[in-house]
């Protein structure tokens, strides 16, 4: 046990990376199902232990208080995406949607991309962390273009594109932040370490860390999906099979953001570079109040749910933009929130479009007369993203919007306004699908309600009430990032 | 800095946009194709010239992955690909090619004035390297703005690519260059493998393609 806990770090990756390999080699759906089921939740409780005992940062591995929220935050996702696909990807087997050998490329890229995600947030050297993030992509990208239709190859194919400018831009970025390292810290991989950035950053030249950030926000920020950058993401979370729509929102959009948080905290630490928030504020109110309007107009849910991603995201980045401990309160808890609801709404999406076999809206209604469980699961999952109180969702956006009241009384107005706009679009949206005259196949579904309502559950509680120690651990956090 | 050194340096790196700007103005796919992997040779020498002057022998690997993959296998593959798919006609582009050498030299100069200030106490060959880096990266965006066809796409996303292994190598030291140059090498494949493997031949061709895969009794 000792042993296990003093190697725990390596465990968070190579418990990914060495299922990828075996479920790339082993035939049978069933088996390779509960293999990812199971190295998902290994890896859940690696990092959790990380919790009791993580090893001192060196030159390649950094674990803090701040990543240490995202990695437990992921592979919890993870690991119950994984017990949503067991049961929704036989389904597709059946249907015929998916072969065999694809699912096994399927299970073996889910690993990949989890290693991918694990990786990018443990490193401690931001050329590592461009390589990891990248890795991650490329899995998605693979696994949106899984369905091989018309419409999922394109999808891939936007994303693919996108996220490739938005990687090389980071590239860039980081290349800059090396280049006004350098002068400072010397040559080789000292210039490319957290560790050693953070330290010696109020010496860097402060026009080359503005440029790079610039960069690396526009890069990074593709990948969180920010607005005029957000093209390829209701493509692809539409398109792909919806676990990967699920960890698209719950996870990745987190790793890229907590990428741009690492070089905020760089910025700010540089008193002579320019303030990180504003840039990030504004570009975040912008993803806000574009992505509710877009709500209204969506024909396919998986399209409606993927706008809201941007829609949160918008928040999330518009409160860490904001900075100060409350609003990155606020920020962190939303991100959590966001990821725990957005997944458990995916999940119940996934298995009413496999039941409805449609995902457009205006085929989807009555939910709640024809598969109650699912309906209901909807109805609430819709409720808490929107925003109602005693839900999670709400704390952390009356948090955002009560610290940014009393700092910038003008900005309020618009997150205010944006928020309402949303919130309108998915009552509206939500009737339709629960309520009214039932549509479509009514045939009993065997779902996995486990998942669903354990996110859930787990969102109501926080809604209600928080443990006084995620509260201090997040103060914690919100303090360090400044 | 040596003076002949800096000049070779300065020379080779200015000869990568000059080549960007070439393949801007290319209307035919083949056309294309040849001036790209006439950027890898001309990059690949850059690096090599940097790999000289810094003494940093790892360096040659990236400028020999950069000659074998990018200006020898990437382009035969591709040719190989188009010749395939029956596609060697005109490129379609969106801007006509005035506006769009305009734009390119709108934003050569926007680089140059954003880096040659914020970089006024680098090392001089850095200096120039990450001006004119940048350069072929937005006039790779260019590229990929103004085609439509996939293959053009993927050609300008490694022209801007080139780019960043210029940006890359000329900041002095750098690590994990070759790293990142295997990982953009990947990528590449990746997405050349993926044309062929998704058939995302819509775009190739207006001849409804997808009407065939039905018919062909692809599920849908």
């Amino acid at each position: 046990m000792n042993l296990l806990l003093s190697h725990n770090l390596a465990l968070v990756l190579a418990i990914p990376a060495g299922a990828a390999v075996i479920l790339a080699a082993l035939p049978g759906y069933r088996l390779s199902a509960r293999l990812n089921v199971l190295a998902s939740f290994l890896t859940f409780l690696a990092a959790l232990s990380l919790f009791v005992r993580h090893p001192p940062p060196d030159s390649y591995f950094l674990i803090d208080d701040l990543n240490i929220v995202f990695i437990v935050l992921s592979t919890f996702v993870g690991f119950t995406t994984s017990v949503f696909s067991a049961s929704y990807i036989g389904h597709e087997l059946e249907t015929g949607r998916l072969t065999p050998t694809y699912l096994r490329f399927y299970h073996a890229m889910y690993q990949v991309m989890m290693f991918g995600m694990n990786l990018a947030l443990v490193v401690n050297n931001i050329g590592l962390m461009w390589v990891a993030i990248e890795l991650a992509t490329l899995a998605t990208v693979l696994m949106v273009g899984i369905y091989r239709t018309h419409e999922a190859l394109e999808a891939a194919w936007k994303y693919f594109i996108l996220a490739s400018v938005g990687i090389a831009f980071a590239l860039f970025g980081t290349i800059l932040v090396y280049m006004s390292a350098q002068p400072v810290v010397g040559e080789g991989l000292q210039g490319m370490t957290w560790t050693v950035l953070v330290t010696r950053v109020s010496a860097f030249d402060p026009a080359l860390l503005n440029v790079a950030f610039i960069f690396l926000f526009l890069g990074y920020g593709t990948k969180v999906g920010l607005a005029p950058l957000h093209a390829w993401l209701p493509d692809a979370h539409a398109e792909g099979p919806t676990p990967i729509s699920a960890v698209l929102s719950g996870l990745l959009l987190n790793v890229a953001l907590y990428a741009i948080l690492r070089f905020k905290m760089l910025m700010s630490l540089n008193s002579h570079a320019m303030a990180p928030g504003p840039l990030m504020a504004a570009i975040g109110l912008v993803s806000l109040v574009f992505a509710a309007f877009m709500l209204y107009r969506r024909r396919d849910i998986k399209r409606l749910f993927a706008y809201s991603s941007i829609e949160h995201m918008g928040i999330i980045v518009f409160a860490f933009g904001m900075g100060g401990p409350l609003a990155n309160f606020a920020g962190l808890l939303q991100m959590t929130m966001h990821s725990l609801t957005k997944s458990a709404i995916f999940f119940t999406v996934g298995h009413i479009a496999q039941v409805k076999g449609t995902q457009k809206i205006a085929e989807i209604r009555g939910l709640t007369e024809t598969h109650p469980q699912l309906g209901w699961a909807l109805v609430l999952g819709v409720l808490a993203i929107a925003g109602m109180p005693p839900l999670g969702i709400f704390m952390s956006e009356f948090l955002v919007v009560s610290s940014t009241f009393a700092r910038a009384p003008l900005l309020a107005i618009v997150l205010v306004f944006g928020l309402l706009v949303a919130f309108g679009a998915l009552l509206l949206r939500v009737q339709g699908f629960a309520f009214g005259e039932p549509a479509g196949s009514t045939a009993p579904v065997r779902a996995s309600y486990v998942p669903i309502f354990a996110h859930l559950a787990l969102v109501i509680v926080a809604g209600v009430f928080l443990p006084r120690l995620l509260v201090t651990w997040f103060q914690h956090v919100a303090r360090m990032l400044g | 800095m040596h003076g002949l050194a800096f000049d070779v340096a300065h020379l080779l790196a200015g000869s990568l946009v000059l080549v960007s700007f070439m393949m801007l103005y290319q209307d035919r796919l083949y056309a294309l194709l040849n001036t790209y992997a006439l950027h890898a040779v001309v990059l690949s020498l850059s690096v090599g010239w940097q790999a000289y002057i810094n003494a940093a022998p790892h360096l040659y690997i990236t400028a020999s992955i950069a000659l074998l993959f990018k200006a020898i296998i990437i382009p035969l593959a591709l040719h190989r690909m188009i010749v395939r798919l029956g596609i060697h006609r005109e490129i379609e582009t969106v801007a006509s090619i005035g506006p769009t050498m305009l734009a390119g030299i709108g934003l050569v100069g926007l680089s140059l004035a954003v880096m040659l200030r914020v970089t006024a106490d680098a090392d001089l060959v850095a200096r120039e390297d990450i001006a004119f880096a940048l350069s072929v990266v937005l006039l790779g965006l260019l590229i990929m703005v103004t085609r439509r066809n996939a293959v053009s796409q993927v050609v300008g996303f490694m022209s801007l690519e080139n780019g960043l292994v210029l940006a890359a190598t000329g900041a002095k030291g750098m690590p994990l260059v070759v790293e990142i140059s295997v990982a953009f090498s990947v990528l590449i494949a990746f997405i050349v493998i993926g044309i062929f493997l998704f058939r995302i031949r819509e775009r190739f061709d207006t001849v409804d393609v997808q009407a065939l895969d039905r018919f062909r009794g692809e599920r849908r």
